[in-house]
Order: structure tokens, then C-alpha cells, then sequence
């Protein structure tokens, strides 16, 4: 077996606390939100000009959740609704809405809360 | 050189999303912008801190680069051997070393691993996330805690200034000292691109808001930011070879000669102010001045450090 | 050609770290290590060692270094004694739970407060639990025999190995010590192999994260060790240093003509009925005192006690079985109990039939001599006792002169 195969599959013997990059370590983040962003295209800068421009969402977003585009996207997935991005977008092009307004949050199947 | 704008920065992403720090963390904003500098071609040393938690738990990292985490007062030690370690192995040129610890890591527990790293003017970058105490464990004081701030060892508001980090970092001598601003992205990412280039021990002291032990919305992490450095708390500056200059928002403010933002406003926006009586403003203040003064004199060359 | 040269201890442990051919040193000075520092310090100036050589401004930095260069695949080697070891336990703990294979030589001094800087063993007795090899020296000759071996056993398990010998006694006595020829070492400890931690830009991995006491998934769902199972698995790897030492001992023999008995060795024990015990330079003296027992009569014989951790319980048992008496003596305390050496030996004999009774004795604590004379004396309160019928004793404080007493 490989020495350079770290974390779940190195032999016991040779196992050290060694681990592999991956989204959502701590799970699905969107869920920690009490209110999401939402942008509006007709006021967000990059969208109405259909193309790569002004991105300060995308530079200023703490997790990276903020994909560059005309306009940038938002995982809600992982989107932790700190609202940086609704607070530095100079369009005031998005706005955060309580989470209740989009019904209940979505959970993982099976889940109860 | 022209300072990078929002839209030149390198869409990379190695900070994944989903990892456990708290909602509009400042760290965040920053570590996008260092490692999209160092290309990820890097190493990084970190101690306990809130940038381990940040990291994820075994056997998930949460940062696509090579990561070490260290002991507390060890960083600079660690990456002092890192580097040691690859010029051995003959894989210098692989990767730049990054030692990258909290304001207690660096100016408390870590500052005598640091300043021997220094005085050695080991090859490694050394940035400091000050986000004011020792938050990872709950926002105890430290010795970067700014004066009249609560925490849960100064429940009546901290008496002293904070340490000047940089400064002492200085007198060390070393290539390249600068201080930045998470709030400044693009200017964490020009300094961080600058220190790349060099040789020896660069220092970046990286003030960097925290929402959960500074008691205020998390939205307003980059504002506040920005905040103190119209204050004159935070000041963003470089020291090439000993050469002084303000840099960013902190130029503009000295180029266009206007009044720094009153202390008073700048902490009356966070919790951990509240209560701050009257006399620790004003004294806050005129140390504030008396610092700003300095800088003003040196970024026009008539003042030695 | 190998070559005879007369050396201190502290010079032996300098010239086994340059044989193995060191790729990164980081020392900080440490009365009676200091030497050590200076002499690899010296070769790496004048090319004589091609090594980085960190002057560290701490013994906590000094291991970190070793600690810092080791995870990215480098050699190290370090050494301290008392405060200094004990300034660094953190880092002792870490290297060892982080499986890094770096060998440090203790110079064993006693422990402040109050400052003494002369030899006893509590400093490397007091870091036994954390997980390292220790192997304690009874001469020059071993110290750099010892400290050659210790690499291949530390990149053999992933496991940091500590070489310990006697601060002064040893660390600064002049004694014969044949030097093996590079080339001789060289086939006998070849280059490190690549290590088990990983830092590559173009393979990240994030190393000695935070560890949740229960197996966690990783993203696809393959299930990782809790920290109990990494810690298991540590102290599996130091438990197989057992075969390991002696097995290193053997290839090393098989080199340079000399070996040292892998986990103990002995001196007229084949039909002795007491059996002296002890590590370091205390059992050589031991011997000693066996040969003046044996002139008395007694059926004296000396267990040398080489490997102290992991402790060698099964070659213990097999050797002690059948004894009369087992006087152990320690230059240490487990303070409020008892010596270590002694507390452990007892407890690996119970429950085994045929064993001797085990007494203790404390001596040589900062310093106070030690003659093979007041060994034997030791030895000889010890046969009273025995004879009067006693199954159990207070340990025996050699050479204590508190007032009244």
C-alpha cells in the first residue's frame, strides 16, 4: 500500500491524523441561517450587464459560497446568512429574507426536527 | 505597483465551504485572498486557534492546501523547521512556508518562537490574524485586546493599550512588516503577493473583525473594519528593508488630510464597548492621535521609527 | 577504517548523530548537554556535517523544529537534559502521538526546583509516559552505538526515540569509543524513507488536526479512526519496539562487531540468586559490586536494564524467575510512591509464579555519589531484610544524611 495514502486508507499501523479537503466539513452550513440572501437581477450590476463586473459579493463572502458570474450565485447549501454580501453589494442588489418566508427550512431526508 | 482591484483578484477557491467557523468571520474573507496569492503552492503552520477549528476535524480538511497544525506557542518554531526541513530535503523552491496564528499566538504565547525566528531572520511568512483576544476559547483578553474592551477576563473593560506588534516586529529588523485589514481584501492579497517575493522573515499583522467577541451583527464584519481603519485603530502600512509607507484606505486618509473618524463613534458599534465611560474614549483617543502623528511623519520620511 | 579515539559521552552522541548522517539539528544548551550543541554546531560550520543547523532560542522551539522538519521527511535529531526536556514535554508528547522519528539523547540531570545541575535519571523517567523509546547507555562506546541505532528504530515504528545517559558520569568523561566507518553505517542505516505525513501543494492534506473521541466519516462515507484508535495504534507501534530493538541491535552487531543486548543485559546472572538491577551507568558500577558479593559469597549477578520503554516485561520475567531477590535501584522517584524502574518491575512480576521478593533503593539523586561499595552495602541490608523474613520493605534511601537521622 501506497505511504502517500493518508487518512482512512492507510494500514492501521502506519495511521496518523492526516486529512483529505472536502466541502461541508461541518455538514450542510445553509442550515445555520436564520435568513438568506437574495439578489435581485434587475438591480445587481454583473446581471444587468451581462457580464463579469463589480463581484465585490463573490470577494467579500466569508466561505466561499459566492460562485463569480453576471450576477454571482449563492449555494444555499453552505450559505451561513451571515448578510456581508446584502451589506457591501453598492447596487443594494440583495436583501436577506427570514428563512420562514422560504417555508421550512429544507432538511436532510428523514430528518425531524 | 498598482493595487489589485476586486475584480483582478484569481477566482480560486481554496477555502472550502461548509467549514465551521462562525457565520461572518473575518478569517474567512482574508485566507480566500492569501492562499489565491501564494497560488496554494504553500504550507501552512497553525496553532490552536479558531483558524484550527476553521480547518476541520479529522478526517475532513476544510482548506485545499497543506496544513500543519502545530502547539500553541510553537508557530514560528514550526515553520521555522518546515523551512529547515524542505532546504534539506531540497524542495525549498516548492512552496512557501506560512505560519498563520492569532493575535495570542503570535504577540502572547507564540512571541518567543517568533522573535527568535526572527532575530535568525528565518525564510518563512508570518501572518497574524488579530481579532483582538483569545477567542477560540471564548474571548478572554490578550495583549492585542484594544483599552475599554470587555471580555471574559476584563468584564469591566481592559485598562491597557494594545501591544504594537508590528513595531516590535521592526525592531527585528527583518525584510518586510506590514499591516493590513481583513475588511481589505485586495490589500491582504497585495501584501501577501509582495511578501511572496522576498526572502527572510516577513511579518503581516492582519486586524481581522470577529462578530461573535465583538458583539455585533455579523453583516457588518467588513464595515466595522473599515470602520477602524477611519478610526486610526487599525492602520494599513508596509515596511520594505525599513522603508515606511501608508498603504489603501490609510494613504488616502493621509494624502487627503482629513480628521480620522471619532473614537467614540467606532465603539459605540460593538457590544464589547458598552460601558466604555467617557474618560477611557478620550484617552483612547489621544493615544490614537499621538500613534497617527507618528505615521503621518514617517510616510512623509521626516520620522525614524 | 573504523578508529579508537578517546571522547566524552557528549562527543559519542554528537559523532552517532553525524554518522547517521542528520539533515536537521536544533539544540538549545543545557548544562551537561551544552557540548553536544557546540560540537555539531562546529561540524555543520565547517562543512564536516552537511546539515541545517537552527540555533533555536528555546529547548520548546528546539523540539518544534525537530518536529517541524521531520513531518516534511528530514532526519533530526536534538538533545536537552532536566529543565530543559521538561520545558519541552509538550512537544515530547507531541512528537511522539504525531509518530515522528526523532531521535533526541538526554543527558540526564536532576530536576529543579532546587537547581542542581549533576546526574540523576528524573528527567527522562519523568517523560516515560508519552510515548517515546527509551534506551538508557552504560558507556561511551553505547552512547554512540545507541544513538545510531536509535534512527532506524524511530523510521522503522514512526515512533521518537530518547537515548539517555548520565549527565556528567558519562557526558563528560573521557572514555575509548571506536568510531565505525561512514560506509559501514551508511549499509546499516540507509536514507529515511518518505514519511508518513504528506505536504504536497499538489496533494493537501491537513496534519494532526483536532481528533473527535468517536470514528468519524469522511466525505465519501469511509470511516476514520477516534482518537482512542490512533492512540491504540501508537502504542501498538512501541510495544513492537520489543522485537524491534534487539532486532536492530543484532543488524547493527552484525556491521560493527558490537551489540548491547537489545532490551537488557547481564553480568554473572546465569546462577545468581540476587539480582542486582539498574540502567545507565549505575549498572556498570553494579557490576562491580556483584564480583564483590560473589568474593563474599553471595550469588550476586547484574540485570541491566538497556530498553525502559516500552518496558520489557516478558524478558524480565523470563530472566528474574526463580531468583531469590530483586534489588532494584533507582536514581528517581516517582515522588509520593516509589522508583520507577521498581514500581514497574513489581508490577510486572506479580501474578507470576516463581518470582523474586523486589526491593527498592533511591540513590545518586543531584549527584550524591555513589560507590559499588555503597551498592553492595545496599545489597547487603537487603539480604537482611530478606533473611528476617520480610516480603516487603520501605525503599532503601543510599547515602542520605538528613539531620537526626
Amino acid at each position: 500500500m501506497s505511504e502517500r495514502e493518508g487518512g482512512s486508507t492507510m494500514e492501521p499501523g502506519r495511521r496518523i491524523s492526516m486529512s483529505r479537503p472536502a466541502v461541508g466539513e461541518a455538514g450542510a452550513t445553509g442550515q445555520w441561517r436564520n435568513s438568506r440572501p437574495v439578489m435581485d437581477p434587475a438591480l445587481c450590476m454583473a446581471a444587468k450587464a451581462g457580464k463579469v463586473t463589480c463581484q465585490i459579493c463573490w470577494a467579500y463572502c466569508p466561505d466561499g459560497c459566492i460562485t463569480q458570474g453576471a450576477g454571482p450565485v449563492i449555494d444555499l447549501t453552505y450559505c451561513k446568512g451571515c448578510g456581508i454580501c446584502a451589506e457591501e453589494c453598492p447596487a443594494y442588489a440583495i436583501e436577506m429574507t427570514p428563512e420562514a418566508l422560504h417555508g421550512v427550512c429544507d432538511l436532510p431526508e428523514g430528518e425531524v426536527r | 505597483m498598482m493595487a489589485t482591484k476586486i475584480l483582478d483578484l484569481p477566482d480560486t477557491s481554496y477555502v472550502l465551504p461548509g467549514n465551521r467557523s462562525c457565520a461572518g468571520c473575518g478569517i474567512g474573507i482574508a485566507l480566500r485572498q492569501i492562499t489565491a496569492a501564494l497560488e496554494g503552492k504553500m504550507v501552512m503552520t497553525v496553532p490552536a486557534s479558531c483558524l484550527t477549528v476553521l480547518g476541520g476535524m479529522y478526517p475532513i480538511s476544510s482548506v485545499n492546501v497543506p496544513w500543519v497544525n502545530v502547539a500553541f506557542p510553537s508557530t514560528a518554531a514550526a515553520a521555522s523547521g518546515i523551512a529547515a526541513g524542505l532546504r534539506a530535503m531540497g524542495r525549498a523552491d516548492d512552496m512557501t512556508v506560512l505560519a498563520m496564528a492569532g493575535d495570542g499566538g503570535t504577540g502572547d504565547i507564540g512571541i518567543q518562537a517568533l522573535s527568535g525566528a526572527a532575530e535568525r531572520n528565518e525564510d518563512f511568512l508570518y501572518l497574524c490574524y488579530d481579532n483582538e483576544a483569545y477567542m477560540n476559547t471564548g474571548t478572554q483578553r490578550s495583549g492585542l485586546t484594544p483599552a475599554g474592551a470587555r471580555t471574559t477576563t476584563t468584564w469591566a473593560g481592559k485598562r491597557e493599550n494594545p501591544k504594537d506588534l508590528p513595531a516590535i516586529m521592526e525592531a527585528h529588523n527583518i525584510p518586510y512588516v506590514a499591516s493590513t485589514s481583513a475588511a481589505y481584501p485586495t490589500d491582504v492579497y497585495d501584501k501577501v503577493v509582495k511578501a511572496r517575493g522576498i526572502e527572510g522573515l516577513r511579518y503581516i499583522h492582519m486586524n481581522t473583525p470577529c462578530p461573535s467577541g465583538w458583539g455585533f451583527d455579523p453583516k457588518d464584519t467588513v464595515r466595522l473594519g473599515k470602520m477602524a481603519v477611519d478610526a486610526g485603530l487599525v492602520v494599513l502600512y508596509e515596511v520594505e528593508d525599513g522603508v515606511f509607507r501608508l498603504t489603501g484606505r490609510s494613504a488616502s486618509l493621509a494624502k487627503a488630510g482629513k480628521p480620522l473618524l471619532p473614537v467614540g463613534e467606532y465603539v459605540a458599534t460593538q457590544s464589547r464597548f458598552k460601558g466604555m465611560s467617557a474618560e477611557t474614549i478620550a484617552a483612547v483617543q489621544a493615544w490614537v492621535d499621538t500613534r497617527w502623528a507618528r505615521y503621518l511623519a514617517r510616510n512623509a520620511g521626516s520620522c525614524l521609527p | 577504517m573504523s578508529e579508537t579515539m578517546v571522547m566524552t559521552g557528549n562527543e559519542a552522541a554528537a559523532t552517532g548523530a553525524k554518522l547517521a548522517r542528520v539533515q536537521v539539528i536544533a539544540a538549545y544548551p543545557i548544562t551537561p548537554q551544552s557540548p553536544v550543541v557546540e560540537t555539531l554546531s562546529a561540524w555543520v560550520e565547517s562543512g564536516e556535517l552537511p546539515a541545517e543547523f537552527v540555533a533555536v532560542e528555546s529547548e520548546h522551539s528546539a523540539l518544534t523544529v525537530c518536529i517541524g522538519a521531520s513531518t516534511v521527511g528530514a532526519r533530526t535529531f536534538t538533545a536537552t537534559s532536566s529543565n530543559g526536556l521538561a520545558y519541552m514535554n509538550e512537544q515530547v508528547w507531541w512528537a511522539a502521538g504525531a509518530r515522528l522519528p526523532i531521535v533526541m539523547c538526554i543527558a540526564n540531570r536532576a530536576m529543579a526546583a532546587p537547581w542542581n545541575v549533576l546526574n540523576d535519571q528524573q528527567d527522562s523517567m519523568s517523560e516515560r509516559d508519552a510515548g517515546w523509546v527509551q534506551l538508557y547507555c552504560r558507556d561511551n562506546q553505547e552512547i554512540l552505538d545507541t544513538t545510531v541505532q536509535a534512527f532506524l528504530i524511530a523510521e522503522r515504528l514512526n515512533v521518537p526515540v530518547m537515548v539517555c545517559y548520565d549527565g556528567f558520569l558519562l557526558s563528560h568523561t573521557m572514555m575509548p569509543v571506536t568510531v565505525p566507518e561512514a560506509g559501514e553505517i551508511d549499509a546499516f542505516l540507509p536514507k529515511r524513507p518518505a514519511p508518513l505525513t504528506v505536504v504536497d501543494p499538489g496533494d493537501p492534506r491537513n496534519i494532526g488536526p483536532v481528533v473527535l473521541a468517536d470514528p468519524r466519516a469522511d466525505s465519501s462515507g469511509v470511516v476514520s479512526p477516534g482518537y482512542m484508535e490512533l492512540r491504540a495504534q501508537h502504542h501498538r507501534a512501541l510495544l513492537a519496539a520489543i522485537d524491534a530493538i534487539p532486532e536492530v541491535d543484532t543488524e547493527y552487531g552484525a556491521v560493527t562487531g558490537r551489540s548491547w543486548g537489545g532490551l537488557t543485559w547481564e553480568h554473572l546472572l546465569d546462577d545468581a540468586e540476587v539480582v542486582l538491577i539498574a540502567a545507565g551507568s549505575l549498572a556498570t558500577q553494579a557490576t562491580l559490586t556483584a564480583e564483590a558479593l560473589r568474593a563474599e559469597g553471595v550469588k550476586a549477578g547484574v540485570l541491566g536494564i538497556r530498553a525502559y520503554r516500552p518496558f520489557p516485561v516478558e524478558a524480565l520475567r523470563e530472566k528474574l524467575t526463580g531468583r531469590r531477590l530483586a534489588l532494584v535501584f533507582d536514581k528517581a522517584l516517582s515522588y509520593g510512591y516509589d522508583g520507577p524502574i521498581c514500581t514497574d518491575l513489581r508490577g510486572s512480576l506479580l501474578g507470576i509464579e516463581g518470582v523474586p521478593a523486589v526491593f527498592g533503593a533511591v540513590c545518586g539523586l543531584g549527584g550524591r555519589d555513589t560507590s559499588p561499595e555503597d551498592l553492595a552495602a545496599a545489597a547487603r541490608r537487603a539480604i537482611a531484610d530478606l533473611d528476617a523474613g520480610m516480603r516487603t520493605r520501605a525503599t532503601d534511601w543510599i547515602n542520605l544524611h538528613l539531620e537526626g537521622e
